[in-house]
């Protein structure tokens, strides 16, 4: 019910906007006519009608949502005086509950239905209370939107500059955008920051970064035997490295002759035709590699190891790397693509105009000119690797082994975090916080390789402009 | 275009002048180079002497570019240029299949409009093609060429201290002189260039220039030009090229002064172009 009141007004308030939009145009178009013709204007009339509107829109929309934030408190105190001291009396827990039950029976418009006349008596005070707060915030949101939309109307004259203010407008607009997406980010962060200096008050930073033994099963009874839990994330980060290790060996060497390939010797439509599908790897889902992984790589493995007579796991880093490594081949051979075609021809020129062949021109001048690039986009590849999970969960198993052989099963980090939180959970047990403490690491592992990165590549950047 | 000159040009059939020298270290003959369809030079024939500097110019778009970059197929790198005529470097056919266009480019050394130093030291850029032709059995050999390179292209003075510094923190005017030290590094018999000085100002202009002219001691040279004060100053014979024509070759000074074609008058005297 309360939620549709909001709705009516944000559709009345647009209306309105659109209204005044019309009014400031034609207000504009007979302002010029009385000041020779629109010559005579700042702006075009649109402009002022553009900005009549936001007038009446941003306003009200802003009060509108400052008073959806701070209702639900204001109710509350308001309420607190009708809540019986007895309750009151009870403590904290008693209150909450006492006003969960006010609360549920007005949403649901079924006041009558509480048996008790007190709790009836508050439910039909908090009732009243809402309904008041909506009435307050229609007149108040109208009356901002009509009132600054009538002032907005009078001020149009020929000096105002409708044209530069609403051009201010689109740049706060667009600055709020882009900061939403950037605090977001630092929300992420931060929150899981905190969660992590949370497991690090339970579990040594020390221990954490060094223990070489994951088991972090923890005691649910206390007086279960056994499981302590340990968290040492060694084991995670070495799975994780020897996987991406090994998604690198594929392809790195695949993506940069592919890339190479497509840039200096395919026709125009065999490019046209192969890089497309090349890309199309990065865009397969990562459960789809993950059964292809799983199913078909990993048996493949096993079958022809114990033929030369090598044990393998049925779950290998050795599968889960090489599928990886197909998938991210399009990181490689992408970027590569194209600062080798960003190479200028000039420099091609220079090097067959002495009689160099053209592997050579390549391999000594092509891609010397292009290794920043190249290397920008190997980087980028890598951190998609390490934070890549799916494959592995399904390809190369749960055991956190501390080993360096690709024939054993091993685990990773982003596998962990999700084994973590899966399932029921305590929010703030060790066991879930480890998570936190191991997605920071990882943020900033990756982070780490993406700046560098992005330094790389614009140094390239710089050489060519 | 005037009517009468553009009479005087479809009249054209044969350039005027001696298109032969008597020690020629190139020669090419009825030439035609088409793109795809485009038919970009018509039936040229024109010789290098040894010993010379050989000047084209001509409005642009009439194939300077095009002809000169025949003589040592570096047209081969464009997919749509087909290259007909014979073209002969010490009596060797260019085009022939006992010719490697790899090798003949080693011969026939390129400098091209824009300075194109590659993304190597300036030493490296000078070491590129002895290295891939195996010129230097060492790397005392390898020193030499290429000090004695930088030497010759007049650049040696100003980077013997930073050898080791990219070619691309080089001025304008050092880097076409490294891209020359370049070409010569490998010893070539003849050097094309491509408008070398279009790209750089007076003073890096004059210095490749008096460098052209000592150059002419040791190799054949041509020069595609854009500027016919510079075509005066630095070549002995001038070739007038006109819509894929080659319309009158001679002297530099008779053409300068003497131009027997009308048109070859009219682009002297700033009449179009
Ligand atoms: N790569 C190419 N593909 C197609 N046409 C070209 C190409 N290069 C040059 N041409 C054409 O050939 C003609 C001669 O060009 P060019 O030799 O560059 O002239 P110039 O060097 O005298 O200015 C021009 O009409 C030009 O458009
Ligand atoms: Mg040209």
């Amino acid at each position: 019910m309360e939620s549709l009141s909001v709705t009516h007004l944000t559709i009345v308030i647009l209306l309105l906007t659109f209204l005044y939009f019309l009014f400031g145009r034609h207000r504009a178009y007979s302002v010029a006519k009385t000041n020779g013709g629109l010559k005579g204007m700042h702006s075009l009339p649109s402009h002022y009608g553009t900005l009549v509107a936001l007038w009446c829109a941003i306003p009200a929309l802003l009060i509108m949502v400052l008073w959806k934030l701070f209702e639900p408190a204001v109710v509350d105190s308001l309420l607190a005086s009708s809540i019986p001291d007895a309750i009151h009396a009870q403590g904290e827990k008693s209150v909450s509950l006492y006003r969960n039950e006010i609360n549920n029976a007005v949403d649901s418009g079924k006041i009558d239905s509480l048996l008790d006349p007190v709790k009836q008596a508050t439910a039909t005070r908090l009732d009243g209370l809402q309904k008041n707060a909506t009435l307050g915030l229609f007149v108040l949101v109208l009356c901002t939107a009509i009132v600054l939309g009538v002032l907005a109307l009078k001020r149009i004259t020929p000096k105002l500059t409708a044209r530069h203010r609403v051009e201010a407008v689109i740049k706060g607009f667009l600055l709020l955008c882009a900061s939403i997406a950037i605090l977001t980010t630092l929300g992420i962060v931060l929150s899981v920051l905190f969660e992590s200096i949370r497991f690090f008050g339970q579990v040594n930073i020390f221990d954490f970064v060094t223990g070489v033994k994951w088991s972090p099963q923890t005691a649910i009874r206390t007086d279960q035997v056994g499981s302590t839990g340990s968290f040492g994330a060694v084991p995670l980060f070495t799975g994780t490295l020897l996987i991406s290790l090994i998604a690198m060996i594929v392809a790195v060497p695949f993506g940069l002759m592919s890339a190479i390939y497509l840039a200096e010797y395919a026709s125009p439509r065999m490019r046209a035709i192969v890089k497309p599908l090349l890309e199309m790897l990065a865009g397969i889902p990562t459960v789809v590699y993950g059964v292809f992984a799983a199913l078909t790589v990993a048996p493949i493995i096993k079958d022809i190891g114990q033929s030369v007579g090598l044990s393998v796991a049925s779950e290998s880093a050795l599968a889960a790397g090489l599928v990886m490594g197909i998938m991210i081949i399009p990181f490689v051979s992408s970027l590569s693509d194209d600062v080798i075609t960003a190479v200028p021809q000039s420099m091609r020129d220079g090097s067959f105009g002495l009689g160099a062949t053209h592997s050579e021109t390549i391999r000594k001048v092509v891609i010397p000119a292009a290794l920043p690039g190249i290397v920008g986009g190997v980087l980028l590849a890598a951190s998609r690797a390490i934070g890549e999970t799916m494959i592995v969960v399904m390809a190369a198993g749960l055991a956190a082994n501390l080993t360096a052989n690709p024939l054993e099963a091993v685990t990773t980090v982003t596998v962990q975090i999700v084994t973590l939180l899966t399932g029921d959970q305590e929010f703030d047990s060790a066991k879930t916080l480890a998570a936190f403490a191991l997605g920071l690491m990882l943020f900033v592992a990756t982070l780490i390789l993406n700046v560098i990165a992005l330094i790389v590549v614009r140094r390239y950047r710089e050489q060519y402009e | 275009m005037s009517d009468a000159a553009k009479e005087a040009f479809d009249a054209l059939t044969e350039t005027v002048g001696r298109v032969t020298v008597d020690d020629p270290k190139m020669q090419a003959e009825n030439v035609d180079v088409f793109y795809a369809e485009k038919q970009a030079i018509y039936d040229v024939t024109l010789d290098v002497a040894k010993n010379e500097v050989v000047a084209m110019i001509g409005p642009s778009g009439c194939g300077k570019s095009t002809f000169l970059r025949c003589l040592n197929r570096m047209n081969d790198t464009i997919p749509s240029c087909k290259v007909s005529g014979n073209i002969t470097l010490e009596g060797e056919s260019l085009y022939s299949s006992a010719m490697d266009p790899v090798m003949l480019r080693a011969r026939v050394g390129m400098v091209f409009q824009k300075p194109n130093p590659f993304a190597k030291s300036i030493y490296d850029n000078v070491a590129y093609g002895p290295k891939i032709h195996g010129l230097a059995n060492n790397r005392a050999e390898l020193d030499d060429i290429v000090e004695s390179s930088l030497h010759r292209a007049g650049l040696f003075d100003e980077v013997k201290d930073r050898l080791n510094a990219p070619g691309t923190s080089l001025s304008g005017g050092q880097q076409q002189r490294l891209c020359i030290a370049r070409t010569i590094a490998v010893s070539p018999e003849v050097i094309l260039m491509d408008e070398p000085c279009s790209a750089l100002d007076p003073i890096a202009t004059a210095r490749i220039e008096e460098l052209i002219d000592e150059l002419r001691e040791n190799y054949a040279i041509a020069i595609v030009t854009h500027s016919m004060q510079q075509a005066a100053r630095v070549s002995q014979r001038t070739a007038y090229f006109h819509l894929g024509k080659l319309v009158e070759v001679g002297e530099t000074k008779t053409i300068f002064t003497n131009p027997s074609h009308e048109l070859t008058e009219n682009y002297i005297t700033g009449r179009f172009g």
